[in-house]
């Protein structure tokens, strides 16, 4: 914490970490979930002195509905065979999902500092060995749909009546190993995936459409042999609902979420300028009375 | 010499594909549209469940083994080396080795023996870019019955495992029950002045080049080092003591392979006058698997030439 301002020091004093009521998952107000998620990931980021804000935040009501609402997990049973598994194939939105399996207790809050630092298990990209609940370590853009269809693959094969979901970046379909791992899942009807599409609309360089042009999704989607939804990926029932239609399918199955990057703080939203900066002081502050305004 | 019977390493990969699925209902094959080529599309045949061609993606396939180790299977992974490992490395390095994945990967045409296809489809960089790479063991057998013995001991070795092997037929060098272990190479032969170091398809040419110089005088060493990673160094240095010169021997960029391995060793262990066969830095090119060889000089006859040069230098 040295060379940061007492304002921001006595902020983060006051949010210990690992002392908070509204993450119990009993007693579930999503919207304030996620608030607390995007709080998190910004004294995260903010600790570390770098990392993905804009991202990050475009990606929490995903993540939320999922560990909340859609997976089957047991937190304290990391390894528990029967569980769904998540793999977050835009790796650098790794705060937030630190900050998500932190509230749903796979380790202590009080770790979530520790992002990015030198002997942390939170490493700056998702490294499945040195942290419970990660099912697998991501970084490098277009790896994590094949490693979800080998997933899917070996719960089909061991008979297990599981899920496997993976969060993918809308900038991240430009690899081309994306549509290699698309057309596999449905040649062979891998029905128990999930694919997510963080639909953000920006990259590090800039807008997607301007840096390299992916749309129409939908319909290629549709034509790699998918069944594909189009939902709000900032309200939960409209993920709800997403999910729910992508559980019974047949087909492998992609929701394109709609977002905002950087979405919950206003000079973050939208910009490409926050793919991956960390907040001076002022701007932390700033952030932090904003998010707070949205609890409830 | 005696002349030894020819059989295809490819033949060994497939046996040992066929055996290792029949000790362990995890082993699953992952092929990507060469199956034919390499045989292993047998496996087909016997374990129909357990065998997935994914068409021509091999990015797709080393992430898709990725996914399969990750639920407890063990993804034997096979397509042309220079395909399997450069056109996935990232996910090998990312998706396989950084997570310390039971993935074995089987580079089949290795080196020069795919003769008139050419330069794109000769591997000459596949050890250095798999050897290169944390967790990962290299393996690079010399006939048919060490291949069957390598895929096993892929099967008994935790983590990834990149085995290379070859197209033309080699003469038989090893028993049907040949064992190969991690870590551990072969002394074929003992000799005092000179160490050769082979792999894979030189290791036949090596043998023989051996008994050459014996003709002339120069009493050899011969190491098959089907173990590049772990590299044996007790064997290496066991036999380098004493020796006025080291010599390596390989169907491969003479950069990052079996020769950086070994002259890394006795550099740092027991520096001695080293030379190498090899390519050097340069593409392959079409023509018979034997006129290929004869050009980049991966002959018995060069490994001779070279091994006198090495002796006439002073230590």
């Amino acid at each position: 914490m040295e060379g940061m301002s007492a304002e921001w020091q006595s902020i983060s004093r006051l949010k210990t970490l690992n002392e908070r009521q509204t993450m119990s998952k009993d007693a579930p107000d999503l919207g304030n979930v996620a608030t607390q998620v995007r709080l998190d990931v910004l004294s995260m980021i903010k600790a570390a002195g770098s990392g993905h804000p804009g991202g990050s935040f475009s990606s929490v009501e995903i993540l939320v509905e999922l560990y909340w609402d859609v997976m089957r997990v047991r937190p304290e049973e990391p390894e528990w065979p029967e569980r769904d598994r998540f793999v977050l194939s835009k790796g650098h939105a790794c705060p937030a999902l630190y900050a998500v399996l932190a509230a749903r207790g796979y380790f202590e809050s009080s770790e979530l500092l520790t992002l990015r630092k030198f002997g942390s298990r939170l490493q700056g990209h998702p490294n499945m060995r040195s942290l419970p609940g990660l099912d697998a370590s991501t970084g490098s853009l277009g790896h994590g749909l094949s490693i979800a269809c080998g997933i899917a693959h070996g719960l089909r094969l061991g008979r297990l009546d599981s899920r496997v979901y993976c969060l993918l970046g809308d900038g991240e379909l430009q690899e081309g190993s994306v549509w290699e791992s698309a057309m596999s899942a449905s040649h062979f009807g891998l029905d128990r995936l999930t694919a997510i599409v963080d639909r953000n609309l920006v990259q590090l360089d800039g807008r997607v459409t301007d840096v390299m042009e992916i749309e129409p999704l939908t319909e290629k989607w549709l034509s790699f042999g998918w069944d594909v939804v189009v939902c709000d990926g900032h309200s939960f029932p409209s993920l709800a609902k997403a999910f729910e239609h992508c559980s019974g399918s047949g087909l492998p199955s992609v929701i394109i979420a709609d977002t905002i990057k950087g979405r919950g703080v206003s000079f973050m939203e939208g910009t490409f300028q926050w793919h991956g900066r960390c907040p001076d002081d002022d701007e932390y502050v700033r952030a932090v009375h904003e998010l707070k305004r949205g609890l409830s | 010499m005696t002349r030894r019977p020819l059989r295809p390493t490819r033949e060994g990969y497939v046996e040992g594909l066929l055996e290792a699925g029949r000790l362990d209902e995890r082993v699953v094959v992952i092929e990507g549209d060469v199956s034919r080529s390499i045989g292993s599309d047998s496996f087909l045949d016997s374990y129909p469940d357990r065998f997935f061609n994914l068409g021509a993606s091999e990015q797709d396939m080393m992430g898709e083994a990725a996914g399969l180790a990750l639920t407890g299977f063990i993804p034997f992974v096979a397509t042309y080396g220079v395909f399997a490992t450069g056109r996935a490395w990232d996910q090998i390095r990312t998706s396989i080795c950084y997570m310390d994945l039971d993935v074995k990967i089987g580079g089949a045409h290795g080196g020069v023996s795919v003769g008139p296809d050419g330069a794109t489809h000769q591997a000459l960089e596949d050890i250095a870019i798999m050897r290169v790479l944390p967790n990962m063991t290299v393996l690079v057998p010399a006939d048919a019955s060490q291949t069957r013995a390598a895929v096993l001991a892929a099967l008994r070795t935790p983590g990834p495992v990149y085995i290379r092997f070859g197209r033309n037929p080699v003469p038989q060098l090893y028993p049907d029950d040949s064992v190969v272990e991690p870590g551990k190479g072969n002394l074929l032969r003992e000799g005092a002045d000179i160490l050769l170091v082979a792999c894979g398809a030189m290791v036949a040419e090596t043998l023989s080049a051996a008994e050459q110089l014996a003709g002339a005088g120069i009493s050899a060493s011969v190491i098959d080092m089907v173990s590049i990673k772990p590299l044996d160094r007790d064997l290496i240095l066991n036999q380098a003591i004493g020796k006025r010169g080291v010599l390596t021997a390989e169907d491969h960029q003479v950069t990052g392979g079996l020769f950086g391995a070994v002259a890394g060793l006795l550099g740092r262990e027991y520096p001695l006058p080293l030379g190498s066969v090899g390519v050097t830095d340069s593409f392959g090119t079409s023509g018979t698997p034997a006129e290929v060889m004869e050009k980049y000089g991966l002959t018995a006859d060069n490994i001779c030439r070279k091994a006198a040069s090495v002796l006439g230098r002073r230590k």
